[in-house]
């Protein structure tokens, strides 16, 4: 059928169309290629980048590589001292934060409160304990503070807010869920955990786009564990950041070998995703899959209305190659080569933009969603199908017009007769 | 040589059909110059196109040094025009994107030629027909009759059995048209056999055989 000659031929014939093209034409058919290529990979890679960005945050921000947290039946974890010490003996650990969780309430109008029936402003929060300086050399939160300043490990009766906790920051009115009002840095709240009450002062509110930051308060560890009568120093998280190129997965395995899982969940930051991350992350990534078919068709739309305009007109030389005895299937090649250029074209500048600016660009500067900083996922091998996906729909897109021309009558094409 | 039994081309239009070729006979002997002449809509080009297979003909036969051109396949058609036939357009047919060399070359790389030889072939053929120093130019560069010049020479590059001429002068001046017309004479002292379609009483004087068509058959024919 396409033997090596006619592949010859057609590639002849291609070359020389393209080079004499109107090089204006050629670039606009090009850019639309190209838009194809960015619609195809860039509507997907961000769909999927939206929720990456989410993840990439709760594991720089919050479960680090590795989380060890506590058993679903238990209250906190066993033998913590013990683990924190295996933990810091690993060479491929480079920091970890230790956290105590208790569960608690806000409130914060109890001095303006003039009478018992007035409604106290209240909020149900998890009070978490953090050595500030581990705290921030494992999950860098200090650099969320929107309000007032961050922990010192000599700061008395002293919290961080989260600010979804703050009704400023999260104005939503919701049956079952509460949040304080008129508070800022200064301003002195009341906690309540364990049975025991505190006064305390709002150092600074703490906004981030990872729930349990923005969504717990956080005070130095000495001074919940007092309160809490946390005296065995057990504690309820241990989050851990290894050294740069450190599979995750080897660490949880090397402290499940030394028996830490039987004491507590140890998680790396894949395995402490929730499912639905997960599932939404094949649902978003379906979604952008249709959403970019839209555009493949679209590109086939182009190629097939391009490639039958440039037939028709050329129909006249179609006859003429055809009446000195060039085969019609290298006529054919010849414009299934020339839709394969316009494809390769627009991939090849398509990639350099993705890879040298685009990707660099988005990652250097997130686009602010709402729950997370949007990034832009483009693995290689994907959009490498994807390539191949707007090549073979080019060509067959390419390929129907030519036939259509081509297989009309040789006379009837050189004399122009319909 | 080629020779036409009873050859017959109507055309419908709806419910019409129009006869064009009426039973036509001829044979043309290997090496003749024959130029078919005839006023308009006598069916000239309709027997051109059907005796040079770009063209089905209704009914009839055309054999084509004795072998049944009826009998082959499309493609086999396409390999024959390419490897026995040479066309000469009127309107010169040659490919805009392409030079005159590479217009040249490009029948001959179809017939599997490497690349370098046809080149040298082609090369050598527009030299023949006096534009050896105009290979690179595309033919919206070049002149009426060089554009003819240049399709002779693609016409002839594959040294075909039969070369079929359509008006070729047609489009072309006088000067011009002298040229065409001495190149084809040169061609035919070689030994080519050439049909030609003119309805120039002038240059129907460079065949060896006048052959007059009228209302779609052969009312005469006379040696000049």
């Amino acid at each position: 059928m396409f033997s090596s000659l006619n592949i010859r031929i057609g590639f002849f014939l291609a070359k020389r169309q393209i080079r004499r093209s109107n090089k204006w034409t050629t670039v606009l058919i090009i850019f639309v290629m190209f838009f194809t290529f960015i619609n195809l990979v860039v509507v997907s890679g961000i769909l999927v980048g939206l929720l990456q960005g989410a993840i990439d945050a709760v594991r720089s921000h919050y479960t680090s590589d590795v989380i060890i947290s506590t058993l679903s039946n238990k209250t906190y974890i066993e033998n913590s001292p013990e683990i924190i010490n295996i933990v810091k003996s690993l060479p491929q650990v480079e920091g970890m934060s230790a956290r105590y969780l208790e569960g608690g309430t806000l409130e914060a109008n109890y001095k303006t409160r003039i009478s018992e029936k007035e409604k106290a402003n209240t909020a149900a929060a998890s009070i978490t304990g953090i050595d500030p300086v581990a705290e921030n050399n494992v999950t860098n939160i200090s650099k969320f503070i929107v309000e007032g300043e961050y922990l010192t490990p000599f700061d008395y009766d002293q919290v961080l807010l989260g600010a979804y906790l703050d009704k400023k920051y999260l104005p939503i009115e919701s049956p079952g869920f509460s949040t304080l009002e008129n508070v800022a840095p200064g301003v002195k709240i009341r906690i309540k955990v364990a049975g025991v009450e505190r006064e305390v002062t709002i150092k600074g509110i703490i906004k981030a786009k990872v729930d349990e930051v923005s969504m717990r308060v956080f005070m130095v560890d000495s001074q919940l564990r007092s309160i809490i009568g946390r005296n065995d120093y057990n504690v309820d998280e241990i989050s851990i950041k290894l050294k740069s190129g450190v599979d995750p997965a080897v660490v949880r395995d090397i402290l499940k070998r030394n028996g830490v899982d039987r004491v507590a969940k140890v998680q790396t930051y894949t395995d402490a995703q929730p499912k639905f991350i997960k599932d939404m992350i094949d649902t978003f990534s379906l979604l952008g899959n249709m959403l970019s078919s839209i555009g493949l068709v679209v590109a086939s739309i182009t190629i097939f209305i391009v490639i039958f305009i440039n037939a028709i007109t050329r129909r006249k030389f179609i006859g003429i190659l055809k009446g000195i005895g060039i085969d019609e299937k290298a006529i054919e090649l010849s414009y299934i080569f020339q839709s394969f250029f316009y494809a390769l074209c627009g991939s090849i500048v398509g990639i350099v933009i993705l890879y040298a600016f685009l990707q660099p660009a988005i990652a250097a500067h997130p686009i602010d969603f709402p729950f997370s900083d949007g990034i832009l996922v483009a693995p290689i091998s994907g959009t490498m199908f994807r390539v191949g996906l707007l090549m073979v729909t080019t060509i067959i897109a390419g390929f129907i017009p030519a036939r259509l021309i081509v297989r009309k009558n040789t006379l009837d094409s050189i004399l122009g007769r319909n | 040589m080629i020779r036409v039994k009873n050859l017959k081309k109507s055309f419908k239009d709806g419910e019409k059909t129009t006869e064009v070729l009426k039973g036509m006979d001829l044979v043309v002997q290997n090496g003749e110059f024959v130029a078919i002449m005839g006023r308009s809509g006598a069916g000239k080009s309709t027997f051109l196109y059907q005796i040079s297979l770009l063209d089905e003909p209704t009914s009839g036969e055309i054999f084509i040094d004795e072998k049944d051109t009826h009998s082959m396949s499309v493609t086999e058609k396409t390999y024959f025009r390419l490897s026995q036939l040479g066309y000469i357009f009127q309107d010169y047919a040659l490919l805009p994107e392409m030079t005159a060399l590479e217009n040249v070359a490009l029948p001959l790389l179809m017939q599997n030629m490497p690349e370098k030889k046809a080149y040298e072939k082609a090369k050598e053929h527009l030299t023949k027909v006096g534009l050896g120093n105009r290979l690179d130019n595309l033919s919206s560069q070049l002149s009426g009759g060089e554009q003819q010049r240049v399709s002779i020479a693609r016409a002839i590059a594959h040294d075909p059995k039969i070369l079929f001429a359509d008006e070729p002068t047609a489009n072309l001046d006088n000067e011009s048209s002298q040229v065409i017309m001495n190149i084809l004479k040169e061609l035919h002292a070689e030994g080519q056999t050439i049909i030609m379609i003119t309805h120039e009483n002038e240059f129907s004087k460079f065949a060896e055989r006048i052959i007059h068509l009228d209302d779609g058959k052969i009312v005469g024919e006379e040696r000049p």
